[in-house]
């Protein structure tokens, strides 16, 4: 048996495995932030290492397709080129690196800087799918929460932290509310990206390999992050703008500079930041 | 003036390049071929292919091979593969007993039918560097064709003439078809045959621990071996189409069944309470901590509390899961620093307004002293 | 028409069977808006049992549990789906345990614990829910000083003062309690047992209270039922049944203790 080569199915999986999939994401959609269970697969990628995103995005590319990978905002960090060249190999998909020419983007902890369309998936890969597992470590447990729409606890969390920092404490993988109904993990996003989601024109799908659940935030779907009426819910900012292209109102890396410990701010968008600093030398009068 | 970090795809290809290169080892040696690790490596490899959940002892050679002697690696490029196989159902149910064993042993009796049979066990073995030995005996200690083997009754079925011991089946057992692990996600709580199957292809070392601790006081099973056995079983398939079954060949395989503690109440006499291994290949530690592991995930069944991680459904089986775990905890090392510096802005503004408190509480103090 | 005239909860047979035993059986009475109702017995009494049967934690083998909702709807309780079960726990129920730690969230703080109950029904405004969780303190008597605690640090009586603040605040129709004062020195028994007499006359709350002193019984309840081996000895108006009992099992009971 191991003497033959051994033969992939076009984009990985097998077609029954696509179609068990596609039956997840549908019923996902059907329940905007509802976590549905599915048989998840391996592949050949560790679990934690974005095998769910992998999968779904396994589910839904073609031929037609444009996909851009991006980790921490960036296309070019290594688990990002890794999942590119898998599917390079296994679809034989065209790749981009800019936002507005993909139709499929598989993303880990980031949403782009710039603005989705209708005609965009955007997938997530997510470790850690229900947002209640450090209150409620039982899954008998969280399940039945989700079912009876019992939050309390998820509230009395952010009160703790009011009480203790002033603040709310949670500064990625806020929780949100969709569609007013299921209280969502938006993945390790910062929650700098949350509001992007909120009535997005795009297809938001999550995928949790190692935990095996989907669920999905359809286009133009409310979401809203948690918060009280006079401690709501703040976006992080940040003051200064990035040292290469000079955006504001984007996310930006810190990146060390010298022994001393000095720094700068750079976007965390490598695209956005790319065309951005691309377009100002551009202006700039010869 | 900074310039944006590139070059990952570059770094990529230069890790696996090297990472070939470790493997390779010295150069003037030469290398492994797959076949000697089947008949040399046979213990590890039995581990890779339960853990694998995938019966083929070249492939898992390979796969060891390949993972540079990594078990988990391994494991994980087998069950990587697993995955794009097509499934066709179920075998019969294996009859352990069918085929005489090369090992059989009872810690519950002295002697019993067909004996005592220790077969190629390390259990007796003084634990000394010694020189390979070359060639094994000549003769097979037991006739592999079977021909003049004694009978080998399974222990379990001994005791269960009397009713001494648990039936192998409940007693409304209506036999369905066991789920797939592989093609199902898990619900909680399980039924006994999802949570045998979780276990089968569980982390060794993590089900020897959690038996480990049921015999020092987290839960209290109190086992005895009643019987492990080591040898081949039939494999037979019966295809819709045909009506009858086809065997598909032979396996080896390790079974366990621990016994342990009666039970019973006004209702029903006392009774032992059974808890099961199988793995394939030589695994008697895998099957034994299985065995173990299993009868402490029944505490229901018998009225018993769950008051120990071993006796935690939910806890056992989400954790048993080595590829799930190694992935999980080894994905520290993928980036994080977008995370990290939103948490890096949270806390530079909690101190911040900490330093500002102090301050002002300073100031109030002042103030307070000097209009005392 | 003044619905709350109307009879609150009304059991009739009501039983529970642990396998082949019973835990209570045959067990019928009602129950009227703010009525505190004692069910005494020594241990073995199948009293705990009953309460489980009543506050549906326990499945009814036998008979049958009318109640009145808020709304006026009157259901049976034992077929009511599970959500809706979970629905008057958080809006007009409350359960006082006999262990405070198994009410409270032991690690989080007063302030959470007493705050849970209203978000949990939608209350959004940090500041009052801060503000009615400190009310609700002071009205325990217990420091609002300690509002941000964790009742892991508080005394015994202290834990059961905040485990009936956190089940009040939602201002529930009717409160079990099983056993709120055992395991408590004797004055601060007095003192939570004066507590819960004023709060249940200031908020009009029908209660059903277990308890294995007749002592509780006479400080706070207007009627009692007298269980013994899972049966229903005696039952009637407090005053009547400890000053003037009919049943032998009963005068024993009164009789055996100290200036009863």
């Amino acid at each position: 048996m191991t003497g033959e080569p051994i033969s992939y199915n076009t984009g990985y999986l097998d077609e029954q495995t696509k179609r068990m999939l596609r039956r997840a994401l549908l019923k996902a959609v059907a329940i905007p932030g509802f976590q549905v269970p599915f048989a998840s697969r391996e592949v050949p990628m560790p679990r934690g290492w974005g095998t769910g995103g992998v999968q779904v995005t396994a589910a839904l590319i073609g031929e037609d397709d444009v996909l851009k990978v991006i980790d921490q905002g960036a296309d070019d960090t290594t688990n990002a080129v890794s999942i590119r060249k898998f599917f390079v190999a296994v679809a034989g998909v065209a790749t981009t690196t800019r936002t507005d020419e993909a139709s499929i983007i598989q993303t880990r902890h980031r949403v782009p800087e710039t603005p989705l369309s209708e005609d965009q998936i955007m997938v997530y890969q997510v470790p850690g799918p229900e947002p209640l597992r450090f209150l409620e470590r039982r899954e008998t447990e969280t399940r039945r929460m989700h079912a009876l729409e019992d939050y309390g606890l998820m509230y009395v969390k952010l009160y703790e932290d009011i009480a203790t920092h002033g603040h709310i404490a949670t500064t990625y993988d806020y929780p949100v509310m969709v569609n007013g109904r299921y209280l969502m993990s938006p993945s390790p996003i910062p929650s700098f990206d949350n509001p992007k989601l909120h009535r997005s024109p795009a297809l938001h799908l999550f995928g949790a390999g190692r935990e095996k659940r989907i669920y999905a935030v359809p286009p133009y779907t409310d979401v809203e992050s948690l918060g009280f009426e006079d401690y709501p819910f703040e976006p992080q900012r940040f003051e200064d703008p990035c040292a290469i292209c000079g955006s504001v109102g984007v996310y930006m890396d810190e990146i060390i500079t010298d022994d001393a410990g000095s720094s700068m701010l750079v976007c965390s968008d490598t695209d956005h930041c790319e065309r951005t600093a691309a377009a100002k030398t551009e202006q700039v009068p010869a | 003036m900074y310039v944006a970090v590139k070059g990952g795809e570059k770094a990529i290809a230069n890790a696996h390049a090297l990472l070939a290169k470790e493997g390779r080892g010295d150069s003037h040696l030469p290398p492994i071929d797959p076949s000697w690790a089947v008949g040399q490596l046979a213990v590890l490899v039995a581990r890779v292919m339960n853990e694998g959940s995938l019966y083929d002892p070249e492939l898992a050679a390979r796969a060891i091979l390949q993972a540079q002697g990594d078990a988990l690696e391994a494991i994980t490029l087998v069950r990587s593969f697993r995955t794009t196989l097509p499934r066709f159902g179920y075998t019969v149910p294996v009859d352990t007993a069918a085929l005489p064993p090369q090992r059989r042993i009872s810690a519950t009796f002295k002697d019993l039918p067909g004996g005592q049979q220790l077969g190629a066990t390390f259990d007796y073995t003084h634990r000394l560097f010694t020189e390979r030995d070359t060639d094994g005996p000549q003769a097979s200690p037991n006739g592999a064709d079977g021909a003049d083997a004694p009978a080998m009754p399974r222990v379990s079925d001994l005791l269960g003439h009397d009713a001494l011991v648990q039936p192998a089946r409940p007693e409304h057992f209506t036999d369905p078809e066991p789920p797939d692990l592989t093609r199902e996600p898990i619900v909680f709580p399980m039924e006994r045959a999802g949570r045998l199957q979780a276990l089968a292809r569980g982390d060794e070392g993590f089900l020897l621990s959690l038996a480990y601790s049921t015999q020092r006081g987290y839960g209290s099973t109190h086992p005895f071996a009643g019987e492990i056995r080591v040898g081949e079983v039939e494999l037979e398939f019966e295809p819709p189409e045909l009506g009858f079954a086809v065997p598909l060949g032979r396996v080896e395989v390790t079974e366990c069944q621990m016994i342990n503690q009666f039970k019973g109440n006004a209702a029903t006499p006392a009774q032992f309470t059974r808890g099961y291994g199988l793995a394939f290949g030589r695994a008697e530690r895998k099957a034994m901590a299985m065995s173990t592991v299993d009868r402490a995930l029944r505490a229901d069944e018998f009225g018993e509390r769950r008051v120990a991680p071993a006796q935690d459904e939910e806890f056992v089986i989400s954790h048993s899961d080595n590829v799930e775990a190694t992935g999980f905890v080894e994905h520290l090392k993928l980036p994080h620093y977008v995370d990290f510096q939103a948490e890096l802005g949270l806390v530079r503004q909690l101190r911040a307004e900490y330093q500002q408190r102090q301050e002002l509480e300073g100031r109030e103090e002042i103030d307070e002293e000097v209009l005392v | 028409m003044n619905t709350d005239d109307r009879v609150l909860m009304q059991a009739r047979g009501v039983g529970h069977n642990y396998g082949d035993r019973f835990g209570c059986c045959d067990v019928s009475f009602e129950l009227w808006p703010g009525e505190v109702l004692a069910v005494v017995g020594e241990s073995g009494s199948g009293k705990t049992t009953l309460l489980g049967a009543l506050s549906q934690r326990l499945a009814l083998s036998e008979g049958t549990i009318r109640y009145r909702l808020a709304d006026g709807e009157e259901v049976e309780l034992s077929q009511l789906s599970e959500s809706r079960v979970r629905n008057l726990w958080r809006s007009e129920w409350g359960f006082v345990h006999q262990n405070p730690e198994d009410g409270l969230r032991m690690h989080v703080s007063a302030g959470g614990n007493i705050g849970e109950p209203l978000m949990a029904t939608g209350w959004r405004h940090y500041g009052t829910i801060r503000a009615t969780a400190s009310e609700w303190l002071e009205r325990v008597e217990i420091p609002v000083s300690r509002i941000d605690d964790a009742p892991v640090t508080f005394s015994g009586g202290m834990r059961q003062r905040l485990q009936i603040a956190r089940n009040l605040v939602v201002s529930p129709r009717l409160v079990f309690m099983d056993e709120p004062t055992s395991g408590l020195d004797v004055s601060v028994q007095a003192r939570l047992l004066d507590l819960i007499r004023y709060l249940v006359a200031e908020l009009g709350l029908a209660v059903v209270i277990v308890t294995h002193d007749l002592g509780v019984a006479r400080l706070i309840s207007h009627r009692t039922i007298v269980m013994k081996e899972g049966r229903v000895i005696e039952s009637g108006l407090t005053d009547r049944v400890l000053d003037d009992p009919q049943a032998e099992y009963t005068q024993l009971l009164v009789s055996s203790i100290l200036g009863g």
